[in-house]
């Protein structure tokens, strides 16, 4: 996992609520071994209609949102099917973070493993998110903060260990073999 | 002593390392299920570290995901159709011999739907923690036990570590009051309490189902409660363990035997929440009222009873699910044209489910131009009904008799449905495309669902409950 400080970017906007996993990526493309390349089917059935063309109305297709880094999203991001593959999708793609009100809980657990950033943010500052596609933006993990066009700087909250992840590289893999004599421990004494 | 709940209890047990401000718990994992779509890349990564599999004998396979439900791509030696599919169940079946972990394969008679399976086997039991690379995973909490789906990530940690980092969660009591009403069940239990607490409503929260009308389900039911607790966002349902619990348990083969079981039933009677035990919510419902359920949206939130009309308005996010739906809002969903009838999933694939919409079907056709595809949620499940004779009841109305698997419900396997058509399905979710591109889910209960089947339309079952 890349270390990640800060992201700047204009903002991509999907304003829909409960967007589910299905919807970041169609079951139809898990059936792979592999974990790279999702970034092409990634939101496959809004992005392209069913001979494949994009569609021209979709936000992420529209020119203005090449480039973009960040999206923003209506409230319950991630719902539904625990499919790693969403967030694998998301960073293939391009998306480095994703706002939004709130998370579905295994969607942003697997989200932080991966180093893309979901950013919790509500009330009138994600409203004016919603309203305002392309608006140039930074998120800064040091400071756990989003700074708006206007320089206001709105903070967000995010899990201590996962921050201390993000901002050194690191995966959580490496922290739990450091715990082996705890594990042994704790196996033998369930194990009497 | 403080007053403890049932979630609590199972927690403090599996704290390998308690939680600090800095750091979430390492929390001991009993129980690791695993099938072929969410594993193979976890493999991946204990080969690139050259890690063993910590716990192999507490890890156990099946295949279900991209699996066929045609016999004769199981028994009839005709190739996985799917290739990709067959490349996933061939990954599985390698990575399982080289790490040492069982795997119901693909003509064992135990596989089955890895929600099926473990309560089936007896390998779930009351107290533990259990985890599989799937959300539907909540399902094991009927039987008194943590469970929740994890990404592959999280697989490879436990595969590795036989541990995962945890936050403790928060907990949600649902106090149920009342009975269900005749021709009602589990199924329309749960969507009507998603409808009411929201696709969201559990997010970060253990709820624990209570009261009476959860004590009166029995153990299949409970488990088609728990099921669904992740379409409310839920990290986990559980439902204490009591007689009935322990009723099924007992002779199950993997279940304890002789001395070891009574010390089991030592130890799982204490499990119950304390009387005194704080919640950090509590969400009070009356089930008295509830009637067969359907949905109309693309999220399970988005429900009524069946004799009722589509919603004038919703939110943001109501417009376009109806127009994906192809209604009107103000409809009325009884009569409803339906084209596919999908009876399965590890929500409603057990033999009461299948019960349940035998009693409707029998005697009477599926519908003229309406497809229904029944899916035992387990080999096991399939040969008992075999014995009932539940599938001559089922293929002599003109509906198909499949090998178990997930099928429909996630539509990876082949089985799908057209664009456009609706399909009345007795899985757990309708989100957009869920069944098959531009396909249209209608979540109900298996009574529901046959009814829809044989009518050709959305129909209270109650009108042809015997």
């Amino acid at each position: 996992m890349n270390a990640v400080h800060r992201i700047r970017s204009r903002t991509v906007v999907l304003p829909v609520h409960d967007i589910d996993t299905d919807q970041i990526i169609p079951a139809r493309f898990l059936t792979t071994t592999a974990r790279a390349g999702f970034g092409r089917h990634l939101f496959a059935d809004w992005r392209f209609d069913a001979a494949g063309r994009p569609r021209p109305e979709f936000a992420l297709n529209r020119t203005e949102a090449a480039g973009c880094t960040v999206l923003v999203a209506g409230r319950n991001f991630g719902c539904g099917s625990s499919r790693e593959h969403a967030p694998w999708a998301l960073l293939d793609y391009g998306i480095q973070a994703v706002v939004s009100p709130s998370f579905a809980d295994i969607f942003r657990t697997n989200a932080l493993k991966n180093g893309l950033l979901p950013v919790v943010i509500e009330g009138p500052a994600h409203a004016w998110l919603m309203a305002n596609p392309g608006a140039e933006i930074e998120i800064d993990v040091d400071l756990t903060t989003l700074a708006l066009p206007d320089g206001r700087r709105v903070p967000f909250p995010i899990e201590s260990f996962a921050r201390y992840c993000l901002l050194h590289g690191v995966d959580e893999l490496g922290y739990l073999l450091s715990q082996e004599r705890s594990i042994e421990t704790f196996e033998v004494r369930r194990a009497q | 002593m403080t007053a403890l709940t049932l979630f609590e209890k199972i927690w403090r047990v599996h704290e390998v390392v308690p939680e600090t401000a800095d750091a979430p718990a390492v929390l001991y994992v009993d129980l690791h299920l695993i099938h072929e779509v969410t594993t193979p890349q976890a493999f991946a990564v204990l080969r690139e570290r050259a890690l063993p599999v910590r716990r192999p004998e507490r890890t156990l396979g099946t295949l279900d995901h991209s699996t066929p439900t045609d016999a004769r791509e199981i028994f009839g030696g005709v190739p996985i159709r799917i290739e990709s599919a067959a490349l996933q169940v061939a990954a599985l079946e390698t990575n399982a011999v080289e790490y040492g972990i069982e795997l119901l394969g693909l003509r064992d008679e135990r596989r089955g739907i890895v929600h099926v399976i473990g309560p089936e086997l007896g390998v779930t039991q009351p107290g533990m923690t259990i985890v599989c690379g799937d959300s539907h995973t909540s399902t094991h909490g009927a039987f008194g036990t943590f469970a929740f789906g994890i990404g592959t990530t999280e697989v490879g940690h436990v595969l590795a570590t036989q541990c995962l980092m945890q936050r403790k969660p928060k907990t949600m009591a649902v106090e149920f009051s009342g009975h269900l009403a005749p021709g009602v069940g589990a199924k329309d239990l749960v969507i009507a309490l998603i409808g009411h607490i929201g696709v969201g409503g559990g997010t970060g929260h253990v709820i624990e189902y209570r009261g009476e009308a959860i004590r009166a389900l029995s153990m299949e039911e409970r488990m088609t409660v728990c099921n669904m607790s992740i379409e409310a966002g839920a990290k986990a349902g559980i439902i204490a363990p009591d007689e009935k619990t322990f009723e099924y348990l007992q002779d199950r083969p993997r279940a304890p035997k002789a001395e070891a079981w009574e010390r089991a039933l030592d130890a799982w009677r204490r499990l119950p929440t304390d009387a005194g035990a704080i919640f950090d919510q509590s969400v009070a419902f009356d089930v008295s009222g509830v009637e067969p359920m359907v949905t109309y949206g693309t999220n399970p939130g988005m429900s009524a009873p069946i004799g009722g009309r589509i919603p004038e308005r919703g939110d943001e996010s109501f417009g376009q699910a109806l127009r994906y739906m192809g209604f009107e809002p103000g409809d009325a969903l009884a009569g409803k044209r339906i084209d596919r009838v999908f009876l399965g999933s590890c929500t409603n694939s057990r033999l009461s489910d299948l019960r349940a919409a035998a009693e409707i079907v029998r005697g009477r056709q599926v519908a003229r131009g309406v497809r229904m595809l029944v899916v035992p949620g387990s080999q096991q499940v399939k040969l008992e009904a075999e014995g009932e004779g539940l599938h001559q009841i089922f293929l002599e109305a003109g509906a198909e008799w499949r090998e178990s698997g997930c099928s429909m419900c996630i539509g990876m396997n082949g089985d799908t449905a057209e664009a456009g058509y609706y399909v009345v399905s007795t899985s757990n979710r309708n989100f957009e495309g869920r069944q098959g591109r531009g396909a249209r889910t209608l979540l109900a209960s298996p009574a529901t669902a046959a009814a829809a089947a044989v009518t050709g339309r959305l129909t209270d079952p109650r009108e042809l409950m015997p």
